[in-house]
């Protein structure tokens, strides 16, 4: 077996990680209860998959096509940009809603800030 | 810190024009020898050299992608565990960074790390509420990466 083939294997591993980690992602949206824990299921293990995926495509690419793809690096970075900012965003708007937590959730920090923040509207306004 | 890099290549196309020399090879000669330079007089340089700066962001990188296998791998034993026993909940999670970029860094950094999700930033940037996803089990886990990137952070952003 060549060096070629070898690293050929290695960069189709990567996509296999990559490709099990989106399906775990997609497995564990459907089985978490709320919108927050689907947040977190969605949103990381799915840019592992991505970082997985887009790594053995690079190094297929660069060893065995003699291509640097820098757009693929590219696709990484704007993807880890991006993909935590709709998380956040979602969640945010999900609370701010009103979207219960689930009910096996034990603890909730926030409420009592939001209800403070409410009441110093409720005085500013009147 | 964007001054240094343009006096480096400024130094390097000097290099270039004093060999006589158009090529990449001189080109880059230059650029090595003005970083030498531009390590010997970093004391009279009003930031910190640029090359500690890139240190600093690389070894903040790996550490994030560290971070990211760890919780990765609890995470998904979560998710594939016959019944799903888990006890999420929002925490308030104090910081100790200031300004924008700072605090805007971290929050990227914890929500791309699974297990939490900055959920909202109090007003004055003193508090993170992050969303956890198990908390008896990875609550310690989440304060330990937080100050894990705040040190990195801070010696990324300041001098």
């Amino acid at each position: 077996m060549s060096a070629g083939h070898l690293i050929e294997l290695g960069s189709v591993f990567l996509i296999l990680i990559g490709t099990v980690a989106g399906s775990l992602s997609a497995i564990g949206f459907i089985r978490l209860p709320d919108v927050y824990n689907r947040a977190h299921a969605l949103a990381k293990s799915c840019t592992l998959g991505v970082l997985f995926v887009l790594l053995g495509t690079f190094l297929f690419f660069l060893f065995v096509e003699r291509y640097f793809s820098i757009k693929l690096f590219l696709g990484i970075f704007f993807v880890f940009l991006t993909s935590p900012v709709a998380a956040h965003m979602t969640c945010r708007a999900a609370y701010r809603s009103k979207v219960p937590l689930a009910e096996i959730s034990v603890r909730d920090d926030l409420k009592e800030a939001m209800s403070r923040e409410y009441n110093c509207e409720q005085k500013g306004g009147a | 810190m964007p001054m240094q890099v343009l006096i480096n290549l400024f130094i390097g196309l000097l290099w270039m024009f004093f060999q006589n020399d158009w090529s990449a090879l001189s080109f880059l000669s230059g650029y090595l020898f003005g970083l030498c330079v531009l390590f010997v007089i970093r004391r009279f340089l009003r930031s910190k050299f640029y090359l500690f700066t890139l240190h600093a962001v690389i070894s903040l990188f790996l550490l994030f992608i560290w971070e990211m296998f760890i919780s990765s791998i609890l995470v998904i034993r979560k998710i594939i565990t016959p019944q799903i026993r888990i006890k999420p909940g929002i925490v308030a999670m104090e910081t100790s960074l200031e300004g924008d970029i700072e605090v805007t860094l971290l929050a990227l950094l914890i929500t791309l790390t699974p297990g939490s999700v900055v959920m909202e930033v109090s007003p004055d940037y003193k508090i993170l509420y992050t969303h956890v996803m198990d908390i008896p089990e990875l609550s310690d886990a989440v304060l330990r990466s937080r100050n894990r990137f705040e040190e990195a952070i801070k010696k990324v952003t300041r001098k």
